[in-house]
């Protein structure tokens, strides 16, 4: 990178100003999280963690209401199934799009780009009248099924393989007589494992925190995902703060695990999106 | 960038094909027709759980549709005259485009500012960008409950803080401008970082020598940003301004979980803060199952959006159209 401008004292000020404002919400969550339910009303507000996490977890847990544990199984169950569906089926579109010749093949990737532009939650109400008839309604495959493969996915996988994936490597597996599906797996998936990555780390982190679309469908309190666990826990008549926040925070912390192991890899990949987009 | 995965050889050498012309056939067979198989997942998918709803959904809005569907009569435009004098569908038309509108133009514009300080020599270069990052990869359904109770009336931390300055208390889910600042709050502060970082991207492609140049010309920093870095950005910002115009139009789980209990699909006990979106649900669903009205609202929601990206498009193309030095430089250019 050539010569950039040197960041001074006012650049660093700026900037932490910027981090203090994006973690401390983040940090309050924790913060209530691990107090007694009392914290709540006083002024000025508590600012350093206290000893009452393990007892909020328990009462949590313990919450009729809420059915958090099962809300915590579920989620776990949708995001990945999802992702490893949508990494799979999306790689092998984006595969045959950008390395595979065969009649239509520009007007059904415009297709698909044009389904990026529809905003897909304008079908919610016919999408339930289906589930419905298919006594999908309350059962995790109504939540599964939508979701199995995307535009956006289909096309990043397709951007990354263009470059990625070296022709002449194909060809001659071809002359060595491999078939379609064997240079997929020994050629391509190799090489597109970096965007694999990207794709599926942001499809596990949008999946587990979707909310409309279960809200929908998933009727049955006793059977939700963990967002819809919160939505019930501070819908509760009485709300018991530091026991809700206790849940928020577990409802977050997977994502922020994930930021944090794979925090590079994702801003690469948005970074990069965006200026091929 | 690409890496040079591909450099080594497959795992397992294919064997050579000796057999006979049937598999050359088969081969052929193969390199026409499989491609469509493996595209087939996502038409097949996107068929059944995109595109039929969304035209099923125009079906529906033409009908007196309840939750039981048992007898559903058409009533052709009738629930889309309906809605035009309905002043609670109105009302969530204004709500929805004040929070659009607030909390957009801040967000952008923070977003440009803060992508032009991540665009230094910076120490800790990667540190910066996930902090900035770390709001947009939290549970919304989370923040939205957490910034609710950061602007409670009451214990809240935001009015405590402006007792301090001595600023009266602001009901903040009561009032309904207030409501839509709250909201708006929360808004940027889960995607102005995001932004940041697509507009960072694309200032990396911007060739040093024009800073150079306009430098020569006696062009200080802040004139260098208008004049060279916004001009260059305007496909990027068009694209960040459709990308928010459709997520801020449809805006669904941090208003409805900013306010909580019975009333709470109707963001508060006068809609202070009731999306489209929200509107849309509380028709369909719980508490009036009524299907067809659900419907004509969400073609209206659609309608809604493609004006407003419409007209977003046309305001940023006339902005500043004259001062547009002729570089592509967004492809390929030092990172």
């Amino acid at each position: 990178m050539s010569r950039l401008w040197r960041a001074s004292p006012l650049t660093y000020c700026a900037l932490i100003a910027a981090t203090v404002m994006s973690l401390f919400p983040i940090y309050w969550m924790f913060v209530v999280a691990s107090r007694s339910s009392d914290a709540m009303g006083q002024l000025p507000p508590p600012m350093t963690p206290g000893g009452n996490l393990g007892a909020n977890i328990a009462r949590l847990f313990d919450n009729t209401d809420a059915y958090f544990l099962t809300g915590l199984i579920n989620s776990a169950i949708v995001a990945t199934t999802v992702t490893i569906s949508v990494v799979f089926f999306c790689s092998l579109a984006g595969f045959a799009f950008a390395k595979l010749r065969f009649r239509g093949r520009n007007a059904m990737l415009m297709v698909i780009i044009a389904t990026m532009m529809v905003p897909t939650q304008l079908g919610v109400i016919p999408l339930y009248m289906l589930m419905t008839k298919l006594n999908l309604n309350d059962r995790l495959p109504a939540v599964i099924l939508p979701a199995l493969v995307t535009g956006f996915g289909v096309f990043m996988m397709r951007q990354y393989a263009g470059q990625a994936v070296s022709t002449e490597l194909i060809e001659a597996a071809r002359v060595d007589g491999c078939g379609t599906a064997r240079i997929y797996w020994n050629v391509v998936v190799p090489a597109l494992r970096p965007a694999a990555a990207v794709l599926g780390l942001l499809t596990f982190m949008t999946t587990w925190n979707d909310f409309l679309w279960p809200y929908a469908v998933l009727n049955d309190p006793a059977n939700p995902t963990v967002q819809l666990s919160l939505r019930a826990l501070s819908d509760g008549y009485y709300q018991d703060m530091s026991q809700v926040f206790t849940g928020t925070a577990i409802a977050t912390l997977p994502l922020l695990l994930v930021f944090v192991l794979f925090g590079r890899q994702i801003i690469g990949g948005i970074m990069e999106g965006a200026v091929k987009a | 960038m690409a890496l040079q995965l591909d450099a080594h050889p497959p795992a397992t050498p294919a064997p050579r094909d000796t057999r006979p012309p049937r598999s050359g056939r088969l081969s052929r067979i193969d390199a026409k027709y499989s491609p469509y198989l493996y595209i087939a997942p996502f038409f097949v998918i996107f068929a059944i759980f995109g595109a039929w709803p969304l035209a099923y959904t125009f079906w529906v809005s033409l009908h007196d549709w309840d939750l039981l569907g048992s007898n559903p009569t058409f009533i052709g435009a009738d629930n889309y005259t309906r809605l035009l004098v309905d002043s609670d569908f109105w009302h969530s038309v204004v709500n929805t485009l004040g929070i659009f509108v607030i909390s957009t133009v801040p967000q952008l514009l923070l977003a440009l500012w803060l992508a032009n300080l991540l665009n230094r020599h910076l120490r800790f270069r990667t540190g910066w960008r996930m902090a900035v990052l770390v709001p947009n990869v939290t549970s919304t359904a989370a923040v939205a409950i957490v910034f609710g109770v950061l602007f409670g009336r009451e214990f809240g931390m935001v009015n405590w803080m402006l007792d301090l300055v001595g600023v009266d208390p602001i009901g903040w889910k009561s009032d309904r401008f207030a409501s839509w600042v709250a909201i708006s709050a929360m808004v940027d502060w889960r995607w102005t970082g995001y932004n940041a970082l697509i507009f960072l991207a694309a200032m990396q492609a911007i060739p040093r020598d024009l800073y150079e140049a306009a430098a020569i010309d006696g062009a200080n920093r802040a004139r260098q940003f208008w004049a060279v870095t916004v001009p260059l950005l305007k496909p990027t910002i068009i694209f960040c301004v459709i990308i928010s115009t459709i997520g801020g139009l449809q805006l669904f789980t941090e208003p409805r979980l900013f306010h909580s209990g019975t009333n709470a699909i109707r963001g508060g006990p006068m809609r202070e803060s009731q999306t489209l979106t929200m509107y849309m649900f509380e028709n369909a669903f719980a508490p009036y199952y009524n299907f067809g009205y659900g419907s004509a609202v969400a073609w209206l929601l659609f309608a809604l959006i493609a004006i407003v990206a419409a007209i977003n498009v046309l305001i940023i193309r006339r902005l500043g159209a004259g001062a547009r030095p002729n570089v592509g430089g967004r492809k390929g250019g030092p990172r």
